[in-house]
């Protein structure tokens, strides 16, 4: 144990100890209200799918897994960039190496087909290493200097992929992998519809179940992150690195963690990626879709778990959402005046400039005063 | 440092209201006991020599002073102290041994920990935060405990958190432990960045200024503050401006001018050295 007597330099006892009894309390009224909200919780995002697939259809299940899979990807890159406040432009880079680690080994590409429960971890472990090989060389870089290395470091993932078919085929290049095995143990495999106490459950809403399973403990692993000496540290480095040094916090080691960390959610995220889809391709991992990951981190609440899932959620949907301005317009106007996805720039450009003027620290920014505000 | 060795300072060192006088024989009492000592520090930024072999000796259990006009080398000789420059020439031991200023954060973990001339707060986060990230180079949970809450990891934290929130009652701030660092006033900011230093477990504060921008009442209630940190067995290197803080809270005092030393001596014997008042009152040959 690491501090034994905890002899401050000559305690005001009295009064430390009146200041601690204040934040501890929280009575029996207090858990139990909060046990009834979790449950109300759980229960929601269970039956969501199917409240979904009855009144929106099956393609907004499909939305929702894939908003899973942002968010997974937002709470990685909250590390890195809300957490330790490394401005990280590349980080499509590590969901690349996840997603393209389980597509090579659990494909027809190379006949081999490893199960996920070997391959997930091993896609993390690999991301990791990524995010140390990107951490290592740019540690004495910071802000505008250090996002312009990151974001050559995606590009550099993308076209290695995007050109690694010759002159030995290893991913198909621009092709990309195709019939990727599904998440499955044994003879139960998820790309099949499964009967449960008499419900038919489609394989969507199966991917959902596991997506949200992971979603939710990535958002207990983190948040346990935050509130720990490593999140702390993580806050003071990106708060001020020269104080964050001199008050003992070794600033090489901990960004190098944050990058490992930051891209290990990357990865297990990129093999979902790939299990779910069935298919990658190096069009899936741009620069604009780098972009995108950080803005549901910035728009989200930088730092603020809770608020990055959300940026997520909304950045996912919106799109899918002004997709269907396009019918609305034509039998309005008859006419399809504004295509869709130009209106998505413009009312995203406009959201970003809102956002700024008005909300700076996100949608749903973290409560003052706690680490990683 | 244990904390036997601090509870001997705290009995060795009854506060007393009249300082110099009293301490300076204390100090004398114990003069074989060094706590650091810069061996003829060089530093040189471009055509400017910033120091030019500098040597101070500071004895365990003192508060000593630097002081020295402005540009005269003080805070670059707390920065080469404290790893975030690397000195050209010399060497500093401390407690005993040389003393590794390659990093910062080693040197924080040798016992050394400092404060900024220009306060550097962790602005964002929570007074009680700030402290709590002092303790992290005398901690060790990692990011599995972290992740797995395991029991070690629990007490560890809860332990890191008392001791915080004592060491803000020490310094007069356990009232606004929730309160975001960068609202605090300013006087306040300046007990905190102590405290937070306070909680790596130095042996020695050094302290940049402290004073700097306070009122009078605001001053004496750091003299007061340094005074019980030394007391408790902290020995303390003070930058100041303040010539009269200096004079009346300091056992020994080291003058630099353009990076030399030029007098290290007891206060009274300090204001009457003529180098010195050279120095100040820029009567000099320059």
């Amino acid at each position: 144990m690491s501090e034994p007597g905890l002899s401050p330099i000559s305690a005001d006892r009295a009064s430390a100890g009146a200041a601690s009894a204040g934040p501890a309390g929280v009575g029996p009224a207090g858990a139990v209200g909060r046990r009834l909200r979790v449950s109300a919780w759980v229960i929601a995002l269970l039956i969501l799918p199917l409240v979904v697939d009855a009144t929106a259809g099956r393609a907004w299940v499909r939305i929702l897994d894939v908003s899973l899979i942002f968010a997974l990807l937002a709470m990685g890159l909250n590390v890195v960039v809300g957490f330790a406040g490394l401005l990280d432009l590349g980080y499509i880079a590590f969901f690349a190496v996840g997603a393209y680690a389980y597509a090579l080994l659990a494909s027809p590409q190379f006949d081999l087909h490893l199960s996920f429960i070997l391959l997930l971890p091993l896609g993390a472990a690999a991301a990791a290493l990524f995010g140390v090989m990107l951490g290592a060389p740019t540690l004495k870089l910071r802000g505008d200097y250090l996002a312009i290395v990151t974001l050559g470091f995606g590009e550099i993932i993308r076209i290695f992929l995007n050109n690694l078919n010759r002159p030995v085929n290893i991913t198909n290049g621009p092709f990309g992998i195709t019939r990727i095995d599904p998440l499955s143990i044994g003879s139960f495999s998820l790309a099949q519809p499964h009967t449960l106490f008499g419900i038919t459950i489609a394989p969507i809403h199966a991917y959902y179940y596991v997506l949200l399973a992971c979603v939710a403990a990535s958002m207990v692993i983190c948040r346990r992150l935050q509130f720990s000496r490593i999140g702390r540290a993580w806050v003071a480095i990106r708060e001020d690195e020269v104080a964050a040094r001199a008050m003992g916090i070794n600033t090489r080691n901990l960004k190098l963690l944050a990058f490992a960390i930051g891209a290990t959610f990357g990865g297990v995220a990129g093999g979902l990626f790939a299990a779910v889809q069935g298919f990658v391709s190096p069009e899936s991992f741009t620069l604009y879709d780098s972009i995108m990951v950080l803005c549901m981190v910035v728009l989200g609440g930088m730092g603020h778990i809770r608020g990055v899932v959300l940026g997520a959620f909304v950045l996912t949907a919106l799109p899918e959402l002004l997709r269907l301005t396009g019918s609305l317009q034509r039998t309005w106007f008859g006419h399809v005046w504004i295509d869709p996805a130009d209106l998505r720039m413009l009312l995203f450009g406009l959201a970003l400039v809102l956002m700024m003027r008005w909300r700076p620290a996100g949608i749903w920014p973290a409560p003052h005063g706690r680490v990683g505000t | 440092m244990t904390a036997p060795e601090r509870n001997a300072g705290a009995t060795e060192h009854p506060s007393t209201g009249q300082l110099s006088a009293h301490s300076a024989s204390a100090a004398t009492a114990r003069a074989a006991d060094v706590l650091l000592e810069a061996r003829r520090i060089g530093k040189r930024f471009g055509g400017l020599q910033a120091l030019d072999g500098v040597s101070i000796t500071v004895r365990r259990g003192e508060i000593y002073g630097l002081i020295g006009p402005n540009g005269a080398g003080k805070t670059t000789l707390f920065n080469c102290l404290t790893g975030l420059y690397s000195h050209d020439a010399g060497e500093f031991r401390f407690d005993g041994a040389a003393l590794d200023t390659g990093s910062p954060d080693r040197v924080a973990r040798s016992g050394i920990a400092r404060t900024f001339q220009n306060i550097r707060l962790f602005g964002a986060m929570s007074v009680l935060d700030n402290v709590m990230v002092g303790r992290h180079s005398r901690t060790r949970g990692g990011v599995f405990g972290a992740i797995l809450r395991t029991a070690g990891t629990r007490a560890e934290e809860s332990a890191i958190r008392n001791r915080a929130l004592d060491l803000l009652g020490y310094v007069g701030l356990q009232e606004r432990a929730d309160e975001q660092a960068r609202t605090l006033p300013y006087g306040d900011q300046r007990r905190l960045e102590i405290a937070r230093a306070l909680a790596t477990d130095p042996q020695l504060l050094a302290l940049d200024e402290p004073a700097a921008g306070m009122n009078a009442a605001e001053t004496n209630a750091l003299r007061a503050l340094i005074e019980r940190i030394r007391a408790d067995g902290v020995t303390v290197l003070l930058i100041e401006h303040d010539v009269k803080l200096v004079m009346g809270l300091c056992d020994r005092v080291a003058v630099l001018d353009f990076g030399v030393r030029i007098a290290e001596d007891v206060p009274a014997v300090i204001q009457r050295n003529a180098e010195v008042i050279r120095a100040y009152l820029g009567a000099g040959d320059d």
